[in-house]
């Protein structure tokens, strides 16, 4: 099943809706590189509040996709991780370091609007 | 439930489906929620090993009762290439494969119970076992 991925000004949003198969979320990742460039996009929110297993391959690769779209030029924000979907990262030894989370959508916009304003960036 | 359930895995695909029935079986049992997350991201975890070192394999699912109390025990079997050092295989950031080397002692830490047995060219058990709380 594909990630439906909105545009909101600059910023991208990826909600995803349903349990993805490892191929999906590769598809997912590819499919975020290529649009971050085509869109012109300077943010990338990866909503993944449906989701209630995050593994180590689905951090692995929201790890990929984020640093990738950040090489695109792009900050990522991962918002939306269940409480226990936390507590199971926490427990499995999985982190998303270096990559910003936030509550919900609306913290995840506030934060990238934050970072476009503290670098000066367009408006 | 069933006394037991097997789930054959041949891809990627029936990982998603193992970690759903696992969970869909401990919610039947009145585990927390946060206790069926665990049950499903440890079950994630060992189907894809199976997926990813054998290629295929089958997972297990049988109720326990143990004084009364709930359980799920999850046998996770496949007849891949086994794992020939099984300590180092389950010492934290150890892995062969492209991964983040948490799989195997991440997932004891999600369980009550965790048993791996492995013989070279003959396959891998994972035996996990939760506990309703």
């Amino acid at each position: 099943m594909p990630v439906p991925i909105l545009k909101q000004g600059d910023v991208l949003i990826a909600s995803i809706q349903a349990a993805l198969s490892d191929r999906d979320l590769v598809e997912f990742r590819d499919d975020v590189a290529t649009r971050v460039g085509s869109l012109r996009a300077r943010g990338l929110i990866i909503d993944v509040t449906a989701l209630d297993v995050l593994d180590s391959f689905a951090t692995r690769t929201l790890r990929g996709i984020a640093y990738t779209a950040k090489l695109r030029g792009a900050n990522t924000v991962v918002v939306g991780i269940q409480p226990d979907v936390a507590f199971a990262m926490v427990e499995l030894g999985l982190s998303l370091e270096g990559i910003a989370t936030a509550l919900d959508l609306e913290e995840g916009l506030a934060l990238l609007s934050q970072r476009s304003g503290q670098r000066g960036g367009r408006s | 439930m069933a006394a037991e359930v097997k789930i054959s895995i041949e891809s990627e695909l029936d990982i998603v489906t193992a970690r759903q029935k696992g969970r869909e079986l401990a919610a039947g049992l009145g585990f927390s929620g946060t206790d069926q997350t665990l049950l499903a991201t440890a079950i994630s975890e060992v189907a894809r090993n199976i997926v990813s070192y054998a290629g295929r394999g089958e997972i297990v699912f049988t109720s326990l009762n143990e004084d009364g109390r709930p359980g799920i025990m999850v046998v996770a079997q496949d007849q891949g290439p086994g794992i020939s050092n099984v300590e180092q295989a389950m010492r934290d950031g150890y892995s062969t494969g492209n991964s983040l080397g948490v799989g195997l002692p991440g997932t004891r830490r999600l369980v009550d119970d965790f048993a791996l047995a492995s013989t070279p060219g003959v396959g891998t058990t994972v035996t996990l076992k939760k506990w309703r709380r």
